[in-house]
């Protein structure tokens, strides 16, 4: 049986401030998080135009430069930006990804120096996953990790799914599509043994 | 022991940084983002933020000087300042911002004036001291000042 390539973790940082982005990248990389059985690779842009740039999407489309979702060259496992940002702000940025019907699954961060409730559940509302005050500190670091793992896990599924139908696709001499049919109750037990896989890690906080 | 009196003045300097509210509890959580792996962090940092705050002094200083001001530019010139501040913990640096925005808010351009005087000093003097503070933990050692701070 085949077996699935852990790949790295990839997070999209956007904020136009310059310690900022060194901030957070050091924060991300640092974390306890890290715990888990992967590598932490992070991007940082400067701009709202630039993230989605990044991600394949331009300003005035939702469809990415390549037809197919599956052919993204770089996958972003989340975003996490800055909410004041001159031109694109966090929350212009937040809409445009969840407006995107590829984009909308990566769990997207607000990061903020306000305290402003009715900022705070617009972006919430928007389909933002966390909110996060600045200045940021490693102790924020830890609210990302069910999401982390909530993709870890669909990721592991979408793999063994896609594995699965390559391996039915040599078998047979007739073409299977991408997604197959296979049958539900095999994939529920592949996906039960999956979970098992990476929730039991412990993770022990590196900082207190 | 030379080696034991600079660990002392290196803690000693720290504490005066604290004290007298120069720095905050941020900039503790940027030494405890230093380790092996990025032995120079703070220092880095430090130095991206002053690089960034230079130039946001000048455009503030443009931006005043500019008839008439535009004060809602201002504004964001001076939250943008305050934001990198808080994340290195300058704290004096990021009060005075927080004057400085209460005088763009009620358009006062000479309140404006003087809390840009004051900023430059903030951040003349902040960036002074963390230099003589980075001096010394460079001699001191990244190893060993890495067990001191943990105390």
């Amino acid at each position: 049986m085949a077996v699935a390539i852990e790949a790295p973790f990839h997070v999209l940082a956007v904020d136009d401030s310059l310690p900022d982005r060194k901030l957070i990248e050091r924060l991300l990389k640092t974390s306890s998080f890290q715990g888990l059985a992967f590598v932490c690779v992070v991007t940082t842009v400067d701009s709202g135009s630039k993230a989605l740039e990044f991600l394949g999407l331009h300003d005035h489309e939702d469809s990415p430069i390549s037809a197919q979702s599956d052919q993204q060259e770089v996958a972003v496992n989340l975003i996490i930006t800055d909410y004041c940002m001159p031109g694109m702000t966090g929350y212009d940025l937040l809409k445009k990804i969840k407006e995107s019907s590829y984009l909308r699954d990566i769990p997207v961060v607000i990061m903020s120096s306000d305290n402003i409730p009715s900022r705070i559940n617009r972006c919430l509302e928007e389909g933002a996953d966390e909110f996060f005050l600045k200045p940021v500190r490693l102790s924020d670091m830890s609210k990302l990790k069910p999401h982390i793992l909530k993709s870890r896990c669909k990721e592991h599924y979408q793999q063994e799914q896609h594995l699965q139908s390559n391996s039915e696709s040599n078998n047979s001499s007739n073409p299977t599509s991408e997604n197959s049919s296979s049958s539900t109750s095999s994939n529920s037990h592949k996906r039960k043994a999956v979970d098992e896989e990476i929730l039991p890690h412990t993770i022990r906080p590196r900082h207190s | 022991m030379e080696y034991s009196n600079l660990r002392r003045q290196i803690i000693f300097m720290k504490k005066n940084l604290f004290d007298q509210g120069y720095l905050d509890e941020q900039f503790n959580q940027l030494e405890e983002l230093q380790d092996e792996s990025s032995p120079n962090f703070v220092e880095e940092v430090a130095a991206l933020f002053f690089k960034d705050s230079s130039r946001l002094l000048t455009n503030i200083e443009q931006a005043i000087d500019k008839y008439p001001q535009d004060f809602y530019r201002l504004d964001s010139l001076v939250q943008q300042l305050k934001g990198s501040g808080s994340s290195i913990g300058a704290l004096r640096m990021k009060n005075e911002c927080s004057v400085f925005k209460a005088n763009c808010n009620d358009r006062n351009l000479e309140g404006c004036r003087r809390s840009l005087q004051k900023m430059k000093r903030e951040h003349a003097t902040l960036k002074q001291k963390l230099e003589s503070y980075f001096q010394l933990l460079r001699q001191v050692g990244p190893r060993d000042y890495a067990v001191s701070s943990r105390k």
